[in-house]
């Protein structure tokens, strides 16, 4: 808070203006339209409205699709989370320990964050294409027969290595930040005391690090959430069977090429109760975190 | 390093040479398979070293594009990926460093409530509300233009706290010191304020350039007119051909140069970019 201000009526609300005229018309208008038309309901001709109370709701939890999908992302958002945030834990490490050379290898281990998700779902898919691609060709050689366009289990772990992948480069970044912020003295007054590396990592790192690492469990929920949209699209679409139809790619499907607005409304809301959670735990739980 | 251990200094490279290489190893198979001609994938395996028809495949994309899949050539829609990218880390870094200055050094009526509705924003990605904004851009007549692709995106309520963290570090006497001189609040702005936070700025923007070259569900939705298309939406509606199988020297290509600016802006200006980021998340 500042001790003085300016004195001027109008300016304040010319410098704010566009920020919140462009927030309550493409944020706050259609969110609560998602929300009314949540509790309604149209005929099949699209010419009545008729409020339904919680009808949507109901039909919506009672949906055995729908709770596929729940169980799906859960799932998804799991694996993509522990994936992303295991393998860039390993990395930071090693960069930690590479001393030397450690800026060489950050450099090329952190831009795949540009690559844009649509893009690395269509890399990926590429490399698992069960025709040509190489990953598949290798897996056949010892007896597993690839096809993720079949078989469900195969297509989550073509979108959950897709998901993954540019997400560690972030994770990275931040253990990295994490580590170098452990004073040596720590480490090195547990190696007088006789503790290994391996007694070291589990005693001093990691638990010095659970700031950083909640803080990037939050980031990768919403991460895995929301934002994997494009690798879905551009790789399975949900598919076979649902068996990668997480709740954002349903919310998608349902309203834009189903047409199914109530459902597709209440699916909204529900995800936004989802953001609002994760939003409260970050901006709570997740204040004193890392010291840059 | 507390002792050493040569072990775990040889383990900790081999971590990281096998990190690099599964990172790279996509981007190697792509650019490959970029630079062979179509029938090259026929043979049933992805072939593993360059081929000859580089030149002829990313000339063909960037002039001609896909006619047979509706596709504009790839130059148009990196152009378009271009100004979307442009629009909205130059418009989000506008709106939001003005609304930070408003937030900071002025005390007006609804001052409280204006920072709530923005805060908000946070919570409301746009894909937990992608029908009902498509109908709002939609009655507005904003589809299948650039505004459409960028304002609705432009609205930031990171970059405007982002900017109000500076400015609340920034010491009062300066501004003080610029009253005092007769300064008005435009001037003080102008010839304080932002050069004070040029470095802000720059790191905010290879962020935020690298978050609208990369949009997708967005461009998806509000464009059906392919002169409108970005490069990154575009990839896919490639992929999509359903007629025959996809012509994957060319898709490769289009994902290859996708991807190039951002990763271009990351390699060139990597301080900026790990600064951006890890102060957009605080």
């Amino acid at each position: 808070m500042k001790r003085t201000h300016f004195r001027n009526k109008i300016l304040p609300y010319l410098l704010i203006a566009p920020q919140l005229a462009i927030t309550i018309v493409f944020f706050l208008w259609p969110a609560g339209e998602a929300v009314l038309q949540s509790f309604q309901q149209e005929d099949a001709f699209g010419l009545k409205t008729s409020w339904v109370g919680l009808a949507n709701y109901s039909d919506l939890f009672s949906d055995p699709v729908y709770i596929q999908s729940l169980e799906v992302t859960v799932v998804f958002t799991i694996a993509v989370t522990a994936a992303a945030l295991i393998v860039a834990l390993l990395l930071a490490l090693a960069v930690d320990r590479a001393v030397k050379s450690g800026p060489a290898y950050t450099t090329l281990l952190v831009w795949p964050y540009a690559v844009a998700p649509a893009v690395v779902g269509v890399l990926w898919w590429f490399l698992f294409n069960p025709t040509i691609g190489i990953l598949p060709y290798l897996l056949s050689l010892v007896g597993y027969h690839w096809n993720h366009a079949l078989n469900g289990t195969d297509a989550m772990i073509l979108v959950v290595i897709a998901s993954a992948w540019p997400q560690v480069s972030y994770n990275f970044l931040f253990f990295v930040a994490g580590l170098q912020s452990i004073p040596a003295s720590m480490r090195e007054a547990a190696a007088i005391d006789g503790a290994g590396p391996v007694k070291r990592f589990f005693t001093i790192t990691l638990p010095l690090l659970s700031p950083t690492t909640f803080f990037l469990t939050v980031v990768n929920f919403v991460y895995a959430m929301f934002a994997t949209f494009p690798v879905i699209h551009a790789t399975t679409k949900g598919g076979p069977a649902g068996s990668t139809d997480i709740l954002v790619f349903k919310v998608y499907n349902d309203g834009f090429i189903g047409l199914n607005l109530g459902s597709s409304a209440a699916q909204s809301v529900v995800l936004l109760v989802i953001v609002i959670a994760l939003t409260v735990i970050q901006f709570r739980f997740v204040e004193r975190r890392v010291q840059y | 390093m507390v002792e050493k251990r040569p072990f775990l200094n040889f383990l900790a490279h081999a971590v990281l040479v096998l990190g690099v290489l599964i990172v790279a190893f996509p981007i190697y198979v792509a650019f490959i398979a970029s630079t062979h001609g179509p029938t090259d994938f026929l043979s049933g395996l992805i072939p593993l070293t360059p081929g000859d028809n580089m030149v002829n495949t990313y000339g063909k994309m960037m002039t001609d594009g896909m006619a047979s899949a509706g596709m504009p050539p790839l130059s148009l829609q990196m152009f378009n990926s271009l100004i979307m990218a442009l629009t909205i880390a130059i418009g989000k870094i506008a709106i939001s460093i003005i609304s930070a200055y408003a937030i900071v050094y002025f005390r007006f009526p609804f001052r409280g409530l204006a920072f709530w509705l923005i805060f908000i924003t946070l919570m409301l990605p746009v894909e937990v509300r992608i029908l009902p904004t498509y109908h709002v851009v939609a009655s507005l007549g904003m589809l299948d233009t650039y505004a459409g692709l960028t304002i609705p995106l432009i609205a930031s309520a990171t970059a405007t706290f982002l900017f109000r963290q500076v400015f609340l570090t920034i010491p009062d006497e300066l501004m003080e010191a610029a009253r005092i001189d007769g300064a008005g609040p435009l001037k003080f702005f102008w010839d304080i304020l932002l050069p004070m936070s040029r470095n802000n700025i720059a790191a905010l923007f290879v962020i935020l350039f690298i978050y609208g070259w990369n949009q997708y569900l967005w461009p998806l939705l509000v464009t059906t007119d392919p002169s409108h298309y970005t490069i990154v939406m575009g990839i896919k509606r490639m992929a999509d051909v359903v007629d025959s199988q996809p012509q994957w020297n060319y898709i490769m290509a289009t994902a290859i140069l996708a991807m190039l600016p951002p990763v271009l802006v990351v390699i060139l200006m990597q301080k900026l970019f790990v600064k951006g980021l890890i102060e957009t998340e605080k």
